[in-house]
């Protein structure tokens, strides 16, 4: 994304005028994640993709709608964040997602369903669906469960060139059958992954997690109202990237960083992702 | 970046392959010579690549691309990302022998096999281009010579034989000006040169004026030049209609270098053949256009996107450069002079998209980019570009030469008329005028339905014979001309297994970027489906209607690109013009 420079430009939404710096997206200017406007492909350390079309706005003057997340704003827009048309194609993104993968881990999907009134349901029980495809399960380390997968290309991108420059894996296939891919399939082990979980970091709907999460999650011990989030800094080495370790019964169970760290910006290396056994090796 | 390739080598007809397009395998290993920026700059010789390995094996496997991989400094998943976005690519090994038949809409009019019907081994294609000599197949050799025919006219029999291993002869197709029958009319101007002027001799078009448009182009400069078109009024071909004047003087006016300039003829609107005739039948004129285009833009590089079912344009085209090239009238002298770059689509129906047909360029999936920016501000190699349509650069020789408006225009006449073909008129014929130049309806039809400007367009009626053709008529009618598409439907036609076909289409060609219309496209097809059946579950079918608009109109508001903002208007006009599913 590109830095805000200091011209100041002034444009109107939902009636009020608001006065940001150029190089400001709409979704920022009208107050960022969490100000109404629903995202899901959207992400915090990634440039935005604009590929799941939740976060559309009506732009006075634009024949279509506009993606908020990714439109720099311009002197004198118009934007509304609500309308028949923008909440038309929202209710439209989330019932289309909703009826062909699993948002079953995917925050605020319960809440915006029923804010646009989506019923997923109405397309019938054999609607064409991406929910029902095994779970790949292939290293000790992280699993991938496609069928909670809303192609938001940010493990893509966390894994290429934004990040990690290791591109593993891409969007393989076309249209429908779009899926995230390493070449030909090949399982993880065999791939360039280099465990970095920086993927996992960034995957809004879990189709990305931790082999430890999954077991639990499966054994039905996944427990997170009994977790405690600590904030330290990986011992591994000089570089001093800020940790956050999900901790339940006393045991780490997953362990992020924060995305608004000026030094991992939410990024790791294997070793402080997952290399924390020794932390509770107990005498 | 770490690659990490499986040991296993590629074949010698591999390497091979991507040695015609990168030149030698360096002795070293690859990963020792550390090729950097210089292998990645090469990044967009990868779809000829693919294309090469493809041509001469029929596949493309595992190994071919960790080596493709290598030698562009790419990372192989990348490499079968790209590979896995075309449909003629496959990576599962296959008999180099393959036939592909035609089921898209003007041929199963006429009489196509369902793709259900299919023999084993014939593989259901979308339309091919040839629908003046439907029903359709596109049969591939791989090997050594690759060789692709496309076959007009084509029956179960012919179909049956091709799949048990025969090869089509040239002879199975058309004639370059078949699908022309006004070939010869003095008052032709965009089509003038077929079927009289030897496509595959260059002498034959200087000595009918070849290059003079250039000449004069050169003396009147690049200012000179948009003036004349802008005067002229000419407008985009492909379905747009943009003012090419503005278009051109945008890029023109640009600080950033260089320019570039995309003629895009990945022609891929079901009924659409025009810019394959045109390419067909007068190869020069476009490379003489383009010229004159690059000269008005200040581009020194030119590419021409041709989709990957014309292999006679191909060859065509391939051997008017060539001769071009060799006569000086093409080629760079230092960084002085102009060429063309001819690449070949790989069945993707996106990659006619103006940005999409950048990243197919350039070596990546065909998924359109966001717009802003424009392609005259940041196009292919992120510089500014003009994308123009076949026929709307057919026009340029003739706006330089003589004064006069840009109103010719070309349809694209396929379905029940007695002769189908390319057919150039003066702007404002009528939809009525325009059947009975091809010759009206044929013995015993009696005009059902007209699809208009393709599967991106919309279906007119009866009803409708005195509607002008000119882009404010039909968007006053909500219709478009689109690329020139006017399929003629008789009483035998079956509207609804059109529409099935037409959902079908857009499902199986939506690039999957953007959720309305991935999933949009599948929802659409769904609920067609359940209409042509008959098991919405209400009477009169009022549910899937509502969810039919309800689809269409996100698709229309919320998608990327043109492809899902257009995929539902033809069913909907179906619905609301012609009362079909009522």
């Amino acid at each position: 994304m590109s830095e805000p420079t200091t011209a100041a430009i002034t444009l109107n939404i939902d009636g009020a005028d608001v006065t940001v710096p150029s190089g400001t997206t709409i979704l920022q200017a009208a107050g960022g994640r969490g100000c109404g406007i629903p995202t899901l492909c959207y992400g915090d350390t990634i440039t935005p993709k604009n590929a799941c079309r939740v976060c559309m706005v009506e732009v006075e003057g634009s024949r279509v709608l506009v993606p908020s997340c990714s439109r720099p704003v311009e002197p004198g827009m118009v934007v509304r964040t609500r309308s028949e048309r923008v909440d038309h194609s929202r209710k439209m993104v989330l019932e289309f997602l909703g009826s062909s993968v699993d948002l079953s881990l995917t925050d605020h999907v319960d809440e915006w369903n029923a804010e646009y009134g989506a019923d997923p349901t109405r397309y019938g029980a054999d609607a064409a669906t991406l929910a029902d495809q095994p779970v790949k399960v292939d290293n000790d380390l992280y699993i991938r469960d496609y069928a909670k997968c809303i192609l938001c290309y940010q493990c893509v991108d966390a894994c290429g060139e934004q990040w990690q420059n290791s591109f593993v894996i891409e969007i393989a296939g076309r249209g429908f059958d779009s899926r995230v891919s390493t070449e030909n399939d090949v399982s993880l082990p065999d791939s360039a992954c280099v465990y970095c979980g920086n993927c996992i970091q960034v995957c809004p709907t879990g189709a990305l997690m931790f082999k430890s999460e999954y077991d639990m999650r499966s054994a039905g011990t996944w427990d997170e109202e009994h977790q405690t989030v600590v904030d330290t800094i990986c011992a591994f080495c000089g570089v001093g990237c800020n940790l956050s370790l999900h901790v339940q019964d006393n045991t780490i169970v997953k362990v992020m960083s924060p995305s608004d760290s000026s030094i991992t910006h939410g990024n790791l290396c294997v070793k402080g992702r997952f290399g924390f056994q020794h932390a509770q090796n107990r005498p | 970046m770490d690659l990490k390739t499986r040991a296993a080598p590629p074949t010698d007809a591999e390497r091979e392959a991507v040695e015609s397009v990168l030149g030698p395998t360096p002795e070293r290993s690859l990963r020792d010579v550390r090729g950097g920026h210089a292998l990645k700059a090469k990044r967009h010789l990868l779809l000829p690549t693919l294309h090469a390995v493809n041509d001469r094996v029929g596949w493309i496997s595992q190994e071919a691309i960790d080596h493709i991989a290598e030698r562009l400094d790419a990372s192989p998943a990348e490499v079968y990302g790209v590979a896995s976005f075309y449909a003629l690519f496959s990576m599962t090994e296959r008999p180099a022998h393959q036939v592909h038949v035609c089921v898209d809409l003007a041929c199963r009019a006429n009489g196509a096999l369902d793709e259900h019907d299919l023999p084993p081994g014939a593989h259901p294609s979308p339309c091919l281009g040839v629908c003046e000599q439907a029903p359709a197949a596109f049969v591939i050799d791989a090997g050594h010579v690759a060789q692709g025919v496309v076959a007009g006219h084509v029956t179960p029999v012919q179909i049956a034989t091709w799949t048990a291993g025969a090869t089509p002869s040239s002879a199975d197709q058309p004639f370059r000006a078949t699908a022309v029958p006004q070939a010869g009319d003095p008052s032709l101007v965009l089509l003038r040169r077929a079927g009289r002027i030897d496509p595959l001799s260059l002498d034959a078009y200087l000595g009918d004026g070849g290059f003079t448009a250039l000449a004069r182009a050169r003396e009147v400069g690049p200012e000179g030049v948009i003036a004349r078109v802008k005067e002229a009024g000419l407008t985009g071909r492909g379905g747009a209609a943009f003012p090419t004047a503005v278009k051109w003087d945008a890029v023109r006016t640009q600080a950033a270098t260089p320019h570039y300039l995309v003629c895009n003829a990945d022609e891929s609107e079901p009924g659409t053949f025009k810019d394959r005739t045109l390419i067909e039948n007068d190869p020069y004129a476009l490379i003489e256009a383009m010229s004159i285009a690059a000269l008005a833009i200040g581009a020194t590089e030119a590419f021409i996107y041709l989709r990957g079912e014309y292999p006679r344009a191909e060859a065509t085209l391939h051997h008017a450069l060539a001769e071009c090239r060799a006569r000086g009238l093409l080629g760079h002298v230092g960084s002085e002079g102009f060429d063309i770059s001819l690449r070949r689509g790989a069945g993707a129906y996106i990659c006619g998209e103006e940005t999409a047909i950048f990243n197919s360029i350039e070596g990546f999936r065909g998924e359109p980019r966001n717009k802003p920016p424009f392609p005259f501000q940041v196009g292919l190699f992120g510089k500014p570009t003009v994308v123009n349509n076949v026929e709307t650069l057919y026009n340029v020789p003739g706006i330089v030469l003589h004064d006069g408006p840009a109103n010719r225009r070309l349809f694209c006449v396929s379905g029940a008329v007695r002769v189908p073909g390319v057919y150039e008129v003066e702007l404002g014929v009528t939809l009525g005028g325009l059947i009975d130049l091809a010759g009206g309806m044929r013995e015993g039809s009696e005009l059902q339905a007209v699809l208009l400007g393709g599967a991106a367009g919309g279906f007119a009626g009866p009803a409708d014979l005195d509607l002008p053709l000119t882009p404010d008529a039909t968007r006053a009618e909500g219709l478009t001309l689109g690329s020139g598409v006017v399929m003629v439907h008789d009483q035998h036609v079956d509207l609804v297994d059109q529409l099935r076909r037409i959902a079908a289409f857009f499902r199986d060609e939506s690039c999957g970027q953007c959720v309305p219309c991935r999933v949009g496209t599948v929802r659409q097809e769904e609920a067609v489906e359940r209409l042509a059946h008959g098991i919405d579950g209400t009477a009169d079918g009022t549910v899937d209607l509502a969810l039919l608009r309800d689809i269409g109109q996100a698709m229309k508001d919320a998608s990327i690109c043109g492809l899902g903002q257009t995929a539902a208007n033809a069913i909907e006009s179906a619905v609301v013009r012609l009362g079909v599913f009522r």
